[in-house]
């Protein structure tokens, strides 16, 4: 594949190479550095344990990385590297990320083809950046009769909600970025507002196709909210407490929810495929029927974030059925107490919370890779058995575990002082 | 309490103005096509009262490139290769059916061997049409790997036309007379292989696919068209199949070979849209059953054209000729006065036939069987417009 040019030597690309770094650290030395001291004076540094952290201090960790310990350790705890980086954004849009590479490659596999092959030479794993890229260089259209401020609100705020809904999951002890003592009610709260960005958009839209796609999404999604609700209400019963911390904790005490509760685990599943709106349940999208359903006017980045979205939604909903059936990050310790033997400076390493996120990662995968079969194997179901199932079959059968759930706690199995209690 | 009437008077009396709400007013038009995912070349305009259909008018006419005019300013052999371009998946019996009706024209007789490659040439290519039928069929209910699978195996027909035609599409390969050229070399146990696989692909179709309990949800019972219905709306091929009425060209009109083989015709009763969607399938089982007998029963040598006169002409008549395609009857009448050149040719076939059925079964359903109801129809837009 590759090819060169013919007059191509190798010494002088080695000399042009050498050039450059020549210039490089010319450059830096006569305009960087001045550059850097100027920014490190007037930004007001972190102290250093007992010493404040000064711009000569700074320079130092370049030649001895150990220093730089205490102030990742610093930054780490902060607030905005949680909303941030990890668990935050940077963590669930990576998440998304791979899960959208993923599904692409798994679904060729599925249907006897490459997928993705060329971008990034090794088995297109650059496919999404230059998809992002396409996004992004292309022209937003805007229907002229579209009502402006909700057509370019909506999108945003699909984001923004799905990103909330992302916050509230404990991914480690004490690695949230939103405890909060109600934790399941408000996800409950965030997840009420899809139904109501997809019918303003497709009200914005001013369109016939979306118009249908938002009514759509609005009666599946308030159809499947209930069952989803009730079967996450069976968890709390055993759980004892609405906090998600609570409800991993009050499972590593026993065991996995997902043992004693199977059919609640099923019909959250079910009512997640509904609200993520995948496969069978892709009606407010379905192409054949309505063109594209509610996101039938967007272009460009705009589609860009509805989808980001929908895949940190998916992530959401998949990091949810973990914490509340999965156990979140219980399992054993897999990573050593430590790693340089004899050191005894300042530690960042922490196996605990290592094996959690790493636990934690792998079952939110398992579960994501669960949410993403249906759409290789099954066709699109119809509106009336879609509101048939959402109302009649599952509502019952969500039920029926919550009755279950009550007997384990006041039959003295579980719950306080009770029999699997460890 | 007041009356409607009362409170209407009350309110005219303030000044205002009173509009009665129609039924037109509930009513939303959707115009499916020709830019709508779910439509190919064609446009129906639809009426929605909530998600019911209540009125349907189908308006086909986007592709017409006037084939019928084109075929009288060229001699009969220079018509083959426009002549298929209306359904390029099934060019091969597009024009068998036309070399049929040039061959009575003309008194020409086709040497055996070569009515026998025409025979398979033209049921592989009906299977590649009916694959690339049912993957569509797929994808229009949202089940993507049904459309994958079929578009892939097309290959395998695709293939062995490539082999015994030089195209992998549009392959001219039926002329009067007989067939362009013989089969290469090894071609029989090639296409054993072939169909040996391929039947293995087929149940698995119908475990992906046509067992699924969501797909059958979706299908059974929707849009059923009587058997008395299918007759008078004069439909053909699948589609009249399915409706329970054994009607195949191959069995009630046998073509050259077709007396020989033994086959039976695949037929439904219910003539829902699990029906239509399900007669395809079974006739290509059948189809493979019959491609065995016939590579079987061919003479192992000898000619497979005769040769014809570099502009050919034959007295001045008419001939009407059709067989079964992948869409049902289709037909050529054509008129000759004598001259090289066709006076007048006329294609009949089942697409145009089928669309009619279209706002017949359409009205009544939901928005979301459209898809369903629609390309269970077997219909090619391409072909209806000629």
């Amino acid at each position: 594949m590759a090819s060169y040019i013919e007059s191509f030597r190798f010494g002088e690309f080695i000399g042009s190479v050498l050039w450059l770094v020549f210039w490089i650290l010319i450059i830096f030395s006569l305009v960087g550095l001045p550059l850097l001291f100027i920014v490190l004076f007037y930004v007001p540094l972190p102290p250093l344990g007992d010493e404040p952290l000064t711009p000569y201090l700074f320079l130092t960790m370049i030649v001895d990385p150990t220093r730089t310990i205490p102030i990742i350790k610093y930054m780490i705890h902060t607030d905005l590297f949680r909303v941030a980086a990890f668990p935050g954004f940077t963590y669930a849009a990576l998440f998304a990320a791979v899960t959208i590479f993923v599904e692409r490659k798994f679904l060729a596999k599925m249907q006897l083809r490459y997928g993705p092959l060329y971008v990034g030479k090794i088995e297109g794993w650059l496919q999404l950046a230059a998809d992002g890229l396409k996004l992004i260089s292309k022209e937003i259209i805007v229907p002229a009769a579209a009502d402006k401020p909700i057509f370019w609100a909506a999108p945003i705020a699909f984001v923004s909600v799905a990103a909330a809904a992302a916050a509230l999951i404990p991914v480690a002890p004490g690695w949230v970025v939103a405890d909060i003592d109600v934790g399941i009610i408000a996800v409950f709260a965030i997840f009420g507002f899809f139904p109501l960005i997809a019918l303003l958009f497709s009200w914005a839209s001013n369109s016939k196709y979306p118009f249908i796609g938002g009514l759509r999404a609005l009666h599946q999604i308030i159809a499947f909210e209930i069952p989803f609700i009730i079967s996450a209400l069976s968890v709390v019963i055993l759980a004892g407490t609405l906090n998600l911390t609570g409800i991993v904790e009050s499972q590593i005490a026993s065991y996995w929810f997902v043992f004693f509760l199977p059919i609640s685990a099923f019909v959250f599943y079910l009512s997640s495929l509904a609200e993520l709106e995948r496969i069978p349940f892709d009606l407010p999208e379905a192409e054949s029927e309505i063109v594209a359903g509610w996101i039938t006017e967007t272009s460009g980045m705009i589609y860009g974030l509805i989808q980001l979205g929908t895949y940190l939604k998916l992530y959401a909903l998949a990091a949810l059925f973990v914490v509340l059936f999965l156990g979140g990050w219980s399992g054993p310790i897999i990573f050593p107490q430590e790693i340089i033997p004899g050191y005894t400076g300042e530690k960042i390493y922490n196996p605990v919370t290592l094996s959690a996120i790493f636990w934690f990662t792998i079952k939110t995968f398992g579960v994501i890779m669960l949410m993403l079969l249906p759409r290789g194997i099954s066709p699109r179901i119809r509106i009336d058995i879609l509101l048939h199932t959402g109302w009649y079959k599952l509502i019952v059968l969500s039920f029926i575990n919550m009755f279950v759930a009550l007997a384990l706690i006041y039959g003295g199995i579980l719950g306080p002082e009770g029999l699997l209690v460890r | 309490m007041a009356t409607l009437e009362e409170k209407i008077e009350e309110t005219r009396r303030l000044g205002l103005q009173v509009v009665k709400e129609t039924e037109e007013d509930r009513l939303m038009t959707l115009s499916i096509g020709p830019q709508h995912p779910g439509s190919g070349h064609f446009r129906f305009t639809v009426k929605v009262d909530g998600d019911y259909i209540v009125y349907c008018d189908p308006d086909p006419g986007y592709v017409h490139r006037g084939e019928e005019k084109m075929c009288e300013y060229r001699n009969v052999i220079q018509n083959i290769p426009h002549l298929e371009r209306p359904v390029i998946h099934d060019s091969t019996n597009v024009t068998y059916s036309y070399s049929l009706a040039v061959e009575d024209l003309m008194g020409i007789q086709v040497p055996r061997r070569g009515q026998f490659i025409r025979a398979i040439a033209s049921e592989m290519n009906r299977q590649v049409y009916t694959l690339y039928w049912l993957a569509i069929y797929g994808i229009f209910l949202g089940h993507s790997t049904m459309f994958m699978w079929p578009a892939g195996d097309r290959e395998l027909f695709i293939d062995l036309l490539e082999r015994l035609t030089g195209a992998r599409v549009t392959h001219a390969y039926n002329i009067p007379g007989g067939v362009r050229n013989d089969m290469p070399e090894g071609f029989k146990q090639r296409c054993l292989d072939h169909i040996n696989y391929f039947e293995k692909r087929l149940k698995e179709y119908e475990d992906i696919f046509y067992n699924m309990p969501l797909f059958r949800q979706r299908t059974e019972g929707v849009a059923v068209l009587s058997k008395e219905d299918a007759v008078k709306l004069g439909v053909t091929g699948s589609v009249l199949r399915a409706s329970g009425v054994p009607y195949d060209i191959r069995k009630v009109e046998p073509y050259d070979v077709y007396n020989e083989i033994d086959f039976k015709v695949q037929y439904m009763k219910t003539g829902d849209s699990f029906a239509r969607s399900y007669v395809p399938f079974l006739d290509m089982k059948e189809s493979c059953h019959i491609m065995r007998q016939l590579l079987d029963k061919m003479p192992q040598s000898g000619e497979v054209r005769t040769k014809l006169q570099p502009n050919p002409k034959g007295p001045a008549g008419e001939a009407y000729r059709r067989v079964e395609s992948g869409r049902g009857a289709l037909g050529y009448h054509i008129v000759s006065d004598g001259t090289p050149k066709p006076y007048r040719v006329k294609i009949s076939v089942g697409s145009f036939r089928n669309m009619l059925a279209l706002p017949f079964l359409l009205v009544g359903n939901k928005l979301a069987d459209m898809p369903a109801v629609y390309w269970s129809l077997n219909y090619w837009p391409v072909e209806a417009d000629r």
